[in-house]
């Protein structure tokens, strides 16, 4: 497999602050990397410099074989931006956006129309054509950041927090849509807070904290690392919580733990099977239950695994 | 995760780094024209911009007319002979201002990541900018001149004085979008442009003949006037639009034009290249 981004010792200083501090990593041509890490980290650093918009002090990055600094236009050529702070033209309506960017990169007017009209349709954004962004909704807005990003046929498309402020129903939505392009062989560098985010939309994770890459592998490996999904169950009013843990305990490879305090019984899913053998397991028991739910480790918990401490720059939400 | 997938870059440093800055010229033309395109559409949707080039002057006009023109010129219809040339000028400086304004706009808000990340000419931005206020300048002057026929003004001259008149103004116009465009460049904030904007712009309009005669101001003042490149343009307006002397204001307008635009044009451009 050929690389599509390949980053040697990429350091970025501010003044004194190193914002990124020899960070280096691989990612094949098709795949998804998710960069994981808290306010501060240094990830949107690491995206403007893949983007060719500041230059890097130290190492070097390849995009799409072409070097950001020495080759910035070709590079250019071959990327689309969705940045953290939603790039598109607050002044012109969605259209016009998408057509402009259709005209600088010298698409015949004909070409550059038809894609506009046609990205707007894929992007559900057809009656909001003729509006001003400021105007939209924040998914619409990221949704018309994303549009604006692929006018070009990106080989390489850098995603900086793409879900960050919108609710869960827009969230899903733009995952779907993340993975739709996946789907057609682009390659996508994603930045985010959230583990459950890296988790669905990487095949690979990198996570950093203050510059420095501390963790990377798939999602797997990370949560071999970090204790994976939990299933956590609170059974109705009056039923034996001890009961209910070892029934559980022997239907999965984790063992199940008791929180009397909350009322819950809690079951880490080690396995792909363990969920569905968990669930069996409580039918047949015939236990009333309150409430069942499964919970992915969030990025504090993450933290607190690998680096024995909470992130560094505010506690994220997770 | 190693640095063995890395590989040389496959031509020498200089020549790649050509490579990397070059767009061709036809390219960069058709950057700058869709970057003007997308500045005309703004106007349709923030018309607030063309307000400045043409209610304000309208406004100035009636107000110096109606209220002053008795005073300052004897009689309305004199003086209005009189201003309307001089109006012309202040379209020009106000439409400027606009450049300098929208242009550290553009360079707060987050499209011009946008923009830097496609592979297009980095002059595009200011390029198109320049453009587009061209336009929004010859839509300006329209304006007036129709506002200033509606109101009685009348023209003396024959269509091909009118005619040049009218690209001084621009040409002129041209040079103060320049300097325009360095002060918004220069200038972080959006509201330290439009303030230090007003402020140059007030001596160039006051301390010159578009609205009163220099020969009534003080020695010290008069003198100001009489360099002043406004003075120099408006005089030549008049000359042009309702008659008089035309060749010497002309020689002296075209001279602080082209030397605005040999000192304003390189400095924009530098802080532009600074900031892009
Ligand atoms: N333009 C800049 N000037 C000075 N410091 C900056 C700049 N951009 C980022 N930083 C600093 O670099 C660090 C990393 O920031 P950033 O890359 O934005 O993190 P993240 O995107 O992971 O939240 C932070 O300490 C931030 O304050
Ligand atoms: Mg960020």
């Amino acid at each position: 497999m050929t690389a599509a981004i390949e980053i040697d010792g990429l350091v970025k200083e501010f003044g004194r602050n190193r914002a990124v501090d020899g960070v280096s990593l691989t990612v094949p041509a098709g795949t998804v990397l998710g960069l994981l890490g808290p306010n501060g980290a240094g990830k949107t650093t690491i995206v403007r410099m893949l983007a060719t918009l500041i230059r890097p002090d130290g190492g070097r990055a390849r995009v799409a074989g072409h070097d950001v600094v020495e080759e910035a236009l070709q590079v250019r050529s071959r990327i689309g931006l969705t940045g953290q702070y939603a790039s598109v033209d607050e002044s012109i309506p969605g259209w016009d956006n998408l057509y402009m960017i259709g005209r600088l990169l010298r698409l015949p007017r004909r070409r550059a129309r038809a894609l506009a009209d046609e990205l707007l349709e894929r992007f559900r954004l057809t009656d909001a054509a003729r509006r001003l962004p400021r105007d939209y909704s924040g998914g619409m807005r990221r949704r018309l950041d994303l549009a604006a990003s692929l006018v070009g046929d990106p080989e390489v498309l850098y995603l900086d927090e793409p879900t960050t402020g919108l609710d869960p129903r827009s969230r899903n939505e733009l995952w779907d849509m993340v993975r739709d392009l996946v789907a057609r062989g682009t390659t996508v560098l994603l930045t985010t807070q959230y583990m459950e985010e890296a988790e669905a939309l990487a095949d690979r994770i990198a996570v950093i904290d203050r510059g420095r890459m501390i963790a990377g592998g798939t999602a797997a490996e990370l949560r071999a690392r970090v204790g994976g999904q939990m299933l956590r169950v609170r059974p109705g009013d009056g039923a034996d919580l001890a009961d209910v843990a070892r029934r559980l305990s022997a239907a999965g490879e984790g063992t199940a733990t008791v929180d009397h305090a909350e009322g819950l019984v809690c079951l880490p899913l080690a396995r792909p099977g363990d969920l569905t053998a968990a669930v069996h397991v409580l039918t047949d028991s015939g236990v009333a239950m309150d409430a069942l739910d499964t919970h992915t480790p969030s990025l504090d918990e993450v933290f607190l695994t690998l680096t024995g401490g909470v992130p560094t720059e505010g506690r994220t939400t997770g | 995760m190693t640095a063995t997938l890395l590989t040389p870059p496959d031509r020498t440093g200089k020549e790649v780094r050509a490579a990397a800055r070059r767009v061709g010229p036809r390219a960069a033309v058709g950057h700058a024209l869709a970057i003007a395109r997308r500045n005309l559409v703004q106007l349709r949707y923030d018309p607030s911009q063309l307000l400045d080039a043409t209610l304000m002057p309208m406004v100035f006009t009636l107000i110096f007319v109606y209220v002053f023109g008795g005073a300052i010129g004897g009689n309305q219809a004199d003086y209005r002979q009189y201003l309307i040339p001089g109006i012309m000028v202040q379209v020009a400086s106000f439409a400027a201002q606009v450049t300098g304004v929208a242009l550290n706009l553009d360079f707060s808000t987050g499209v011009m990541d946008r923009f830097r990340s496609l592979p297009i000419a980095r002059s595009a931005v200011l390029s198109g900018r320049i453009l587009a206020d061209l336009c929004r300048l010859a839509l300006g002057q329209a304006v007036i001149l129709l506002f200033a026929l509606a109101i009685g003004f009348r023209m003396h001259t024959n269509p091909l004085c009118v005619l040049g008149a009218l690209a001084l103004l621009m040409l002129y116009g041209l040079s103060l979008s320049w300097i325009a465009a360095f002060v918004g460049l220069a200038i972080r904030s959006p509201q330290a442009v439009q303030s230090m904007g007003f402020l140059w712009m007030i001596p160039l309009q006051f301390g010159s003949s578009m609205f009163a005669d220099p020969g009534t101001m003080p020695g010290w003042l008069q003198a100001f006037a009489q360099v002043n490149p406004t003075t120099l343009v408006v005089d030549t307006c008049r000359g042009l639009l309702v008659g008089g002397p035309v060749a010497g204001n002309l020689f002296g307008a075209l001279a602080w034009t082209c030397g605005i635009l040999a000192v304003f044009a390189p400095l924009a451009v530098r802080q532009y290249t600074r900031r892009a």
